[in-house]
């Protein structure tokens, strides 16, 4: 029986003509929802409040309470969906790639975990340019750079790629139509695929003339080369062929024409006693500022920018048996001769190099290198990394100037800043139909520009490179780009017309007329590929006597200034990065700033001081500088080894757009930097007032302490190694015993013999006091940042410093013998305070430190909660969880290597560095921890790195190979200078240099048994 | 008590023709009268300095060690200058009550109390910044050894610090209990006195029912001889145990073997001049001349004359050892002790802590309060210099040249030192007036013997 019941709900029911009832079943709800609850204001004020809408009332807003009171903190950790195919969290990836910022290139690994790249290697495979300075390195956290451009920009708002690519477009068109020439200033890619781009934008805009704009230029070498050899390029030059140097004014081991030279130079300089007698090159360095060649010199003469065009046409006309006007003064004359015999000696071991720029110079500069026919120059196949032409770029600039020209594009630099007039430079951009700036940041140029077209970071994008004839180098992306961004490549090919990427365009050039059929991803693998296309070109004979006559008499009157550029900033592309900011300049060791080098002499004849303020701290007077009409304020250093008559100012300081206030430190050099010519007359007038420096190293002299040993090359051949490097002594019961003899040891020594003993072992000779490992360590180590304040403070907070120290005698000889003729007391009262100061032209000496590892450690036995102690592998462990902070471990550390968290570096609005913002703190290495507030820190000897290795081994069931062991400085140190392994390997490189007669622990005689080593500097003197 | 019997050519330990209630009226005087204004001057000026340092401390604490003037190369300033003279200072007190007992020196009754009391408000300083110069200084338990749930994580007890933890903590203990025994007896008297029955409460409560018992007086004596025999090495060890967190280290400056009996000499030194400092001042204010004589300043004057003679032998002892070490970097240290930049901390130390001391060969300038006042300052500020100079001037230039550099205090540096001294004026401030100041029951036991009226009475005879 089929039924259709219908249930009743109320009695009304009943009765089928209510319309109460006929509502109901035709309405799913009993009443309409007000259709604005609680939006119209009007409406609710005027209704009478219900129970039910009270309830509502209640019940919403208990609920919005506590939903929002319930909000805790929240962590976004997303895990992945789908997981990628080559990420597996925790375990790094590296990439090949390049960068070439128009001042730095290199070939480079990147080291990415879990999709960031964090860390720059060294691409050891690499035959050219494959070493990473200190700028490289640290190039990684620029990438994370809070003040970059999010996306494209016209007029100062924000606009879309699409927009941008239709009104530029349009506006190029108009501009071609009307015939006004439009300049595209570029920086040198020294990019093949980059170069046909341009070339096809060229051919699709006739009316756009591409110039290069080279921020350092070599102008003059370009063209003394190019009239040689009939290409525009940069001659090359392998040191590790060189027997002997001489540098006239070339400071080959910093940037000298892109530098990346020291690698080559280091291998020259460590001696080796196989059989006969150890032999390394001899280097001659004539020079007015204090320079990292200088430094690593075993003659280093001072002598102005005119002395040395005096003493290269000299050194020409003796090497070639004629005679030079004019006269050189006796040291330099001296010093000439000794040169000349030494590259005589040499034979085509030897080398001229100089950094004057003037093309007549360089012309010498190769027809003495043709001469001597030496092996270390390469002129087949040169260096393509610098383009700037100053005959095709200055009316293109003047024009500009002048407002005559219809538009400009710009990619890669930064004319407004880095030009002399570059505020006048700025007004003509504004003039302008059309002005684009193709850059990361809104510097200076940018903002003068009506489109900013973001550019990606060197991490984010596609590249190819020929930074030499037949080396090429590839760069991909490591990361998806951050923001908005486009390559200059990618819209270039777009305004031309062209559908393909960049990426595309590279990889068809490269099949097309690279690789010849090679494989692109093993190229694309390896980040570089060779191909012996190296042509000999004709050398085209010029008369050089007139040249040699203007050189031998040229003169200068009043001071010269010598315009360089600093290890940690370089031309000031990345000004914005702290590490820069905060790596110590080798030579002077400040930090945060540029400031006038200036010769002792000098700065006394204007009344120029340089003292110490209570608490230490480098205070140093204000000079007026004036180069033509442009006046600078600069703060004064004396500079021992500074040329009299000549001072030194570093470019890349004093910008002030697109960088965080505290990075807008020193003065714009470029100011001076009249037709890219580093050397300039300069008149210096004390002003008023002292500039506070930011000096990590506040005593500059070794006080004849036996800290760095040194010897010279005669002596480490003929004599014994206890005459040299002897081990010091202890009297034990009125016996000599070595401080080395278990005899003397009340300690009980750990058990080595199982498992790896690390040690690190640090050439003395191979160091040039590049930095590259300083840098290293930060990022590798998450070393925090603390600001010029805190670093004049003396808080510096690196785990590694290069020390370094100049002789208070003319050599550090010289020291010994001065501390070891002291007699009585008031000798040595007056003695050490002479010792304070450092010789007027003093020998130099580096030395890296970082925690040595003691084995029988100072800090270990102090610290009250055992925060600090010994491991198996010989590393000196530190337990920041566990440190308290007494600080007790760093002042019993005899190499002060400790450094504690006076603050915390993190997360804290007082120090405004990558560390206080998420995008910074993406360059964090997720392997080691940040510290904390109150506890101790330092070098680990990169412990997570050896566990690293050591777990691999293990997984894969083989035994480690010598050279796998690495800490981040002994990777990144490309000269062979730092060597880490370990010594219970006998075969390892570190345990033949352990047993090296070089080789001497820092503070012998302390009884630390450090298990960092040194090896004796040797000079070839 | 052998005997009531003591020279005629003694001069009378107490003065004036005081009884046995003289005694009594006279310590409880402070404590049953009033303050009056110069009391509460002081006392603002001691809070107000209290106040400022606790200010500074707790900055420090929410900010981090970088608001003092530290560096990577100077670890330790005014944190363990200050740490170390007050602890120094706090040695007089035991050195008096003990080693003074043990010897029979009956001129330390009237000034043990005060000197025990002394040393027990400076230790307080002293352990203030061992905590307080730690970076994390909520986990200064973990300097402790006590079981935990970290691990198998233990204090290391190679290190001084943790020397220091022992020394401190029982040096406090054991002088706190033997300043509370010989309070006993005292408190009782003032409970006895005691009109208003809130004070007699308290009082009752702090002297532990002490009833007058021959008993009482029995374990009373024996229980101060085993408390004297306990504290005696404590004023050898404690000092000792401080200069090992120097002596046993690496640094040039700092390792030194002459160091213990060099620190010891040093605090005994300090500590009586402050005891000088202290009691100048309260036997003037609270009317005790008749107890705190002339003869006692005289006599602790010549402690202080032979302390700080030793203390220069130290000084000198150190120069020549550093000569005749031929170690250079000890030379250098000793040589830019007294030369380098740091000269003038240098001979402060020295002129105050050396020569001024020696003033007191002279009987009439040892005798004379001015003076004596004066010296006492200058002493305890050239013992400030002496350990700001050990610390300081080892560390700034060690053993790499690349790391030297110099330490400028800032106002944290200095307002916790300010505050820890208005500390230490707010107790010894509030003991001056709520404690028997004078261990006037042993004094009585040498009234008879020693007391100006008796001797008269027995002269006269």
């Amino acid at each position: 029986m089929a039924s259709k019941k219908t249930y009743w709900k109320q009695i009304e029911q009943l009765n089928p003509d209510n319309t109460a009832v006929q509502q109901l079943a035709h309405d799913e709800f009993a009443s309409k929802l007000p259709e604005d609850f609680l939006s119209d204001e009007k409406a609710l004020k005027q209704s009478n409040t219900s129970r039910r809408d009270f309830l509502k009332y209640v019940g919403f807003s208990t609920a919005a309470a506590s939903l929002a009171a319930c909000e805790g903190p929240v962590i976004k950790s997303v895990p992945y969906v789908v997981q990628p195919e080559q990420i597996i969290p925790g375990v790094a990836n590296y990439y090949a790639t390049a960068i070439a910022d128009g001042f730095d290139y290199a070939s480079i690994l990147i080291k990415t975990r879990e999709g960031r790249p964090i860390k720059v290697e060294n691409n050891k495979d690499a035959p050219v340019l494959g070493g990473a300075n200190a700028r490289v390195h640290a190039s990684v956290l620029s990438l994370y750079d809070i003040q970059r451009l999010q996306g494209p920009k016209a007029n100062g708002s924000d606009i879309s790629w699409d927009d941008l690519h239709l009104q530029v477009g349009a506006k190029l068109k108009a501009l071609g139509a009307s015939g006004k020439e439009v300049a595209l200033i570029t920086q040198t890619y020294s990019s093949p695929t980059t170069e046909k781009i341009i070339a096809d934008f060229v051919a699709t805009y006739p009316n756009v003339k591409h110039v290069y704009f080279d921020t350092v230029a070599e102008a003059e070498a370009l063209d003394a080369f190019e009239a040689a050899y009939g290409e525009r390029a940069l001659a090359d030059y392998d040191f590790s062929k060189a027997a002997a140097i001489v540098s006239v004014g070339a400071d080959f081991l910093g940037d000298w024409q892109g530098g990346g030279f020291d690698n080559g130079y280091a291998k020259t300089r460590i001696p080796y006693k196989e059989h006969e007698a150890a032999k390394m090159s001899q280097h001659f360095q004539f020079e007015a500022n204090m320079t990292l060649s200088g430094a690593a010199a075993d003659y280093r003469i001072p002598a102005t920018p005119s002395a040395q065009k005096n003493i290269l046409a000299h050194l020409y006309a003796q090497l070639i048996g004629i005679t030079a006007p004019g006269s050189l003064s006796e040291t330099h004359q001296k010093a000439v001769a000794k040169a000349v015999a030494a590259l005589k000696n040499a034979g085509k071991k030897a080398v001229v190099i100089s950094g004057i720029q003037d093309v007549g110079s360089q012309q010498l500069i190769l027809a003495i290198n043709r001469f001597l026919k030496s092996e270390v120059i390469d002129v087949t196949a040169p260096r393509l990394i610098r383009k700037e032409n100053g005959t095709a770029l200055e009316p293109v600039l003047n024009s500009i100037k002048e407002g005559t020209l219809g538009g400009v594009i710009f990619a890669g630099v930064n004319p407004v800043y880095s030009m002399p007039d570059g505020e006048a430079f700025a007004e003509g951009i504004k003039k302008l139909d059309l002005s684009v700036a193709f850059s990361m940041k809104e510097d200076e140029t940018a903002a003068a520009c009506q489109y900013i077209a973001a550019t990606p970071h060197y991490l984010e994008a596609w590249g190819d490179y020929e930074f030499k004839r037949g080396h090429f180098a590839l760069a991909q992306p490591t990361i998806r780009p951050l923001f908005d961004t486009l390559q200059f490549q990618d819209a270039l090919l777009q305004w031309s017309g062209s559908s393909v990427s960049f990426y595309q365009s590279i990889q068809d050039h490269w099949n097309a007329y690279i690789l010849a059929g090679k494989s692109w991803n093993k190229a694309l693998h390896d980040g570089f590929f060779t191909t012996s296309d190296a042509t000999v070109a004709a050398y085209n004979e010029t008369d050089l006597s007139s040249v040699v006559q203007a050189l031998a008499v040229a003169s200068a009157n009043g001071l010269e200034l010598t315009l360089y550029t600093k290890t940690g900033i370089g031309d000031g592309n990345q000004a914005n990065n702290p590490w820069l900011q905060e790596f110590p300049d080798p030579i002077t060791r400040v930090s945060w700033d540029n400031y006038l080098t200036m010769a002792a002499a000098d700065a006394n004849a204007l009344g120029l001081k340089n003292v110490n303020v209570a608490n230490g701290a480098l205070n140093g007077s204000y000079a007026k500088v004036t180069v033509g009409d442009q006046t600078l304020t600069v703060p004064v250093l004396i500079q021992p080894g500074q040329a009299k008559g000549s001072v030194g100012l570093a470019l890349g300081y004093g910008k002030q757009k697109g960088l965080q206030e505290e990075m807008q430190v020193g003065v714009n050099a470029y100011r001076f930097y009249n037709k890219a010519q580093a050397v300039q007359q300069v008149t210096v007038a004390a002003a008023a007032g002292y500039h506070e420096f930011a000096c990590v190293q506040l005593h500059n002299t070794l006080m004849g302490r036996d800290i760095v040993k040194e010897t010279t090359l005669e002596i480490f051949n003929t004599k014994d190694k206890d005459y040299w490097n002897p081990i010091p002594k202890v009297s034990k019961n009125h016996i000599e015993t070595p401080v080395t003899s278990p005899e003397v040891d009340i300690w009980e020594s750990f058990d080595r013999s199982v498992g790896h003993h690390f040690n690190l072992s640090i050439d003395l000779n191979a160091c040039t006091g590049c930095g590259a490992c300083v840098i290293a360590c930060h990022a590798e180590n998450n070393v925090p940042v603390v600001g010029k304040n805190e670093i004049r403070k003396s808080r510096d907070m690196h785990w590694l410093r290069i020390d370094r120290y100049y002789s208070s005698e003319s050599t550090f000889e010289g020291d010994d013998e001065t501390v070891d003729n002291i007699s009585g007391l008031s000798d040595s009262l007056t003695t050490f305070g002479e010792m304070e100061q450092a010789a007027e032209n003093p020998q130099v000496t580096f030395q890296p430190v970082m925690c040595q590892h003691c084995n029988h450690a100072p800090c270990e036995t102090v610290c009250p909660v055992a925060a600090t102690s010994h491991g198996r592998q010989g590393q000196n462990h530190m337990a920041y969880n566990r440190c308290v902070g007494t600080r007790y471990c760093a002042n019993n550390c005899p190499y002060k290597v400790r450094r504690f968290n006076w603050f915390l570096y993190n997360k804290n609005d007082e120090f405004d560095y990558h560390m206080n913002n998420d995008l910074g703190r993406m360059v964090l290495n997720p392997d080691v921890v940040v510290r904390s507030r109150g506890v101790m820190e330092k070098c680990s000897m990169c412990i997570q790195k050896t566990q690293k290795t050591i777990l691999d081994a293990k997984r894969d069931g083989r035994v480690i190979k010598d050279g796998e062991f690495q800490t981040a400085c002994s990777s990144a140190c490309s000269n062979g200078a730092m060597v880490f392994g370990d010594i219970n390997d006998k075969e390892s490189q570190v345990a033949a240099l352990k047993e090296n007669e070089r080789m001497y622990h820092l503070l012998e005689s302390v009884g630390t048994k450090p298990n960092v080593m040194y090896q004796t500097k040797v000079r070839n003197i | 008590m052998a005997s009531h019997y003591e020279a005629p050519i003694r001069k009378p330990l107490v003065t004036g023709d005081k009884t046995y209630h003289h005694v009594t009226v006279d310590v409880a005087a402070p404590i049953e009268g009033k303050a009056n204004r110069q009391w509460w001057i002081v006392f603002g000026i001691a809070l107000a300095a209290l106040l400022w340092g606790v200010g500074c401390i707790i900055y420090t604490i929410s900010t981090g060690i970088g608001t003092w003037g530290l560096n990577k190369t100077v670890g330790w300033a005014w944190d363990i200058t200050n740490f170390v003279w007050w602890v120094g200072i706090g040695h007089a007190g035991t050195l008096i009550s003990a080693v003074l007992l043990l010897f029979r020196q009956k001129w330390r009754m009237a000034i043990n109390r005060s000197a025990e009391a002394m040393t027990i408000f400076s230790v307080i300083q002293a352990g203030l910044f061992p905590i307080i110069h730690m970076g994390r200084p909520w986990l200064a338990y973990w300097v402790l050894p006590i079981p935990n749930t970290f691990g198998s994580l233990w204090v290391n007890f190679n290190s001084p610090l943790l020397w220091d933890v022992f020394a401190i903590s029982t040096y406090l203990s054991v002088s706190l209990v033997f300043w509370w025994t010989g309070l006993l007896p005292d408190f009782a008297m003032i409970r006895d006195r005691a009109i208003l029955p809130f004070q007699k409460k308290i009082y009752s409560l702090l002297s532990f029912g002490w009833s007058g018992r021959a008993k009482d007086w029995q374990r009373f004596e024996e229980v101060s001889l085993v408390l004297a025999g306990l504290a005696t090495p404590l004023v050898l060890s404690v000092h000792t145990i401080v200069s090992f967190d120097f002596a046993t280290s690496v640094i040039p400056g700092w390792h030194t073997t002459i160091f213990p009996p060099y620190f010891v000499a040093g605090a005994i030194f300090s500590g009586f001049a402050m005891v000088n400092t202290l009691l100048i001042i309260m036997r003037k204010v609270s009317n005790l001349e008749n107890y705190i004589t002339v003869q006692h300043i005289e006599l602790m004057n010549i402690v202080i004359m032979i302390t700080g003679s030793i203390v220069g032998v130290a000084y000198i002892t150190e120069l020549f050892i550093a000569w005749y070490s031929g170690v250079e970097y000890e030379q250098y240290a000793f040589l830019n002790r007294a030369t380098g930049p740091y000269w003038w901390a240098y001979w402060s130390m020295m002129t105050c802590n050396v020569f001024s001391p020696q003033f007191m060969w002279f009987k009439k300038l040892r005798t004379s309060i001015m003076f004596s006042f004066i010296i006492s300052i200058v002493v305890n500020i050239g013992m400030w210099f002496e350990r700001f100079v050990i610390i300081v001037t080892s560390l700034h230039r060690d053993y790499l040249p690349s790391s030297w550099t110099m330490f400028s205090p800032t106002f944290v540096d200095i307002g916790i030192f300010i505050g820890t001294i208005g500390f230490f004026f707010v107790l010894f401030l509030l003991y001056a007036r709520t404690f028997p100041v004078i261990a006037q029951a042993e004094v009585k036991t040498i009234l008879k013997a020693s007391g100006e009226k008796y001797k008269k009475l027995r002269d006269a005879k």
